[in-house]
């Protein structure tokens, strides 16, 4: 019961004015600079992506939404940061031998999972501890 | 809950003693092993297209990791197909009954080898150049080619499965994770066993060849060293060797008692966090610096790589038990409470692949259609767009991991602390302190 609290219960939110953000990403194999990016809740968040290299691209998990950059080409993806918590993104598009590990790291207002995770470990730690005490 | 014999059930049974079951099965995988090797060594050279890097670190290691290591044990030993040419070499036979007399040099492992420390290092220098060896196909294919010629070679030189048993990288931690799998090869009755003449499991007899594990299975106390190969169930001529279901980690309730095995718990949780931290973190440093092998940046890497596995965190697990009451060693101590750090290293590795896994399964159909990159079409998915999967409940999914794995983990290092008469916080501790990292850089 504890347990489904920590997980779902609704954390307290401190309401932020939603901004345009505009982010310059350079993207070279196999990585992103900056790699980790954070905006608010509500923010409408412009990336723009810039291939230095070869052709990437940038795919971000949970939005399920992308857009490739040819070398020295910038690309511009919008989208309007409403869903809370930490995303990877990636290279959608095969760039080299390490591809499949260009990941950054996006999180919009608090990494909530996290935090929930890290209460459910704790709850868990207490659970076991105090439920099965060792024999003496 | 109580054992369940399932080789109380005919049809199980026969299927178990019948080799020509397991050799079907053999045959299908080293017909997929031997093609991995050429479409790495032939194939295109973009690891995404490449049947061997999909199929071998996509595939193969979702179901190895998710599936058959936590649910089977040895499951994947029983039909791995890289000991068979060097066992059919050794033996003169495939399916024949066995001739006693050797084919080759049929040499006993030398004592001192006789431990996993062979596999503890195979595992760590495959670890140390994983990001190559997981991202360009012709070393994949190359280190399948090495590992069967090796396995064969090693065949003609020792008795038995040498190579699974102490060489394979894959075999160790499999072997150790192997303890919580709900399913062992037990015998039935220990007197039988004692009475029995000749001991055909052992030694091999008319019905089959002697244990190719080099295990007695008189003697089985836990999975670690037992292949499933099914020999003795072949040559038990009581009928006295069963397969049980039973409640997972049951292994685990008699502490581990060798260095080896515990540094090989270290050895797997160490990588789990570095992978998780280098391979899918955002830290485009790390990934230059483990992927450029022979750089002065990836020899810091390794240096780092190699000092959290045999320094810091057995540092920090010796630093936490240093003072707590017993009658035992430090050694004893550190070697028993280590057995806590299996099920927690397990659920590391669940919980890392399915990130990995789920990024990139969407190559495998693409990968069937054209296995080589040479522009097949042939079942037409060849041409389907990377697309990860069921993202909205991975983090979910890695938490469950990584929470049920500290949950396994604490009662884990309860018993084992009981059975040593000790505390048990400062593991609980470490474990807790190492699921906290573990869900900083997976989440």
């Amino acid at each position: 019961m504890a347990g489904l609290v920590v997980a779902f219960a609704p954390l307290p939110v401190q309401p932020i004015a939603a901004q345009v953000r505009t982010i310059r990403i350079d993207a070279r194999q196999f990585a992103y600079s900056p790699s980790e990016l954070k905006v608010n809740p509500g923010d409408t968040v412009n990336f723009q992506l810039v291939s230095t290299d070869v052709v990437h691209g940038l795919y971000v998990d949970g939005y399920d939404i992308s857009i490739e950059a040819d070398p020295g080409q910038t690309r511009t993806l919008s989208f309007v940061a409403d869903q809370p918590g930490s995303f990877r993104f990636h290279c959608n598009v095969t760039c080299g031998a390490m591809h499949p590990f260009m990941i950054g790291r996006l999180t919009v207002g608090k990494n909530n999972w996290l935090i929930r995770s890290v209460g459910l470990a704790m709850l868990a730690i207490v659970g076991v501890v105090v439920s099965i005490k060792p024999k003496a | 809950m109580a054992k369940i014999e399932l080789t109380r059930n005919p049809f199980i049974k026969n299927m178990l003693k019948s080799r020509y079951p397991q050799l079907a099965v053999f045959i299908v995988m080293l017909v997929g092993y031997i093609f991995a090797i050429l479409a790495g060594l032939i194939g295109t050279p973009v690891g995404s297209h490449n049947f061997s890097i999909v199929f071998v670190w996509i595939a193969w290691w979702a179901i190895l990791i998710l599936v058959a290591v936590p649910f089977f044990g040895r499951g994947w030993c029983a039909v791995c197909p890289i000991p068979l040419p060097g066992e059919w070499l050794q033996r003169g036979a495939v399916l024949s009954p066995p001739d006693k007399r050797p084919k080759w040099l049929n040499l006993c492992v030398p004592k001192f080898f006789r431990n996993i420390w062979l596999q503890n290092i195979s595992f760590l220098l495959l670890a140390l150049f994983s990001t190559v060896l997981l991202t360009t196909p012709n070393i994949t294919g190359i280190i399948l080619a090495v590992m069967l010629f090796g396995s064969i070679g090693l065949s003609t030189i020792f008795e038995r499965r040498a190579f699974c048993r102490y060489l394979c990288p894959v075999g160790g931690f499999i072997g150790l994770y192997s303890q919580t799998a709900p399913i062992e090869l037990r015998i039935k009755d220990k007197q039988m066993c004692v009475k029995c003449e000749g001991k055909p499991c052992y030694n091999g007899s008319a019905n089959g060849y002697g244990c190719p594990w080099d295990v007695f299975p008189g003697g089985l106390t836990k999975n670690t060293y037992c292949g499933l190969c099914m020999e003795c169930i072949r040559t038990c001529p009581h009928d006295n060797i069963a397969i049980n279901l039973r409640p997972f980690s049951a292994d685990l309730a008699k502490p581990s008692t060798r260095t080896d095995e515990a540094f090989k718990a270290f050895i797997m949780l160490g990588s789990s966090m570095i992978y998780a931290g280098v391979l899918l973190g955002p830290w485009g440093a790390f990934k230059d610096a483990a992927y450029y092998v022979g750089s002065s940046a990836w020899f810091i890497y390794a240096i780092i790589f190699l000092a959290i596995i045999f320094v810091i965190l057995p540092g920090f697990f010796i630093l936490g038990i240093l003072k707590t009451n017993s009658t035992l060693s430090l050694k004893q101590r550190f070697v028993s409470l280590a057995t806590a750090l299996i099920p927690l290293g397990l659920m590391f590795w669940v919980a890392f692949s399915l990130s990995f896994v789920l990024t990139n399964a969407s190559y495998i159909l693409a990968s069937l259609s054209d296995p080589l990159g040479l522009g097949w079409n042939l079942l037409g998915t060849a041409n389907l767009p990377w697309q990860p999967m069921l993202t909205s409940i991975l983090a979910p999914a890695q938490t469950l991991a990584l929470v049920g794995g500290l949950i396994w983990s604490v009662r884990t290092s309860q018993k084992a602390a009981n059975e040593i008469k000790t505390s048990s916080t400062p593991v609980i501790v470490f474990c807790f302190i190492n699921t906290l990292v573990m869900l900083w850089l997976l989440l």
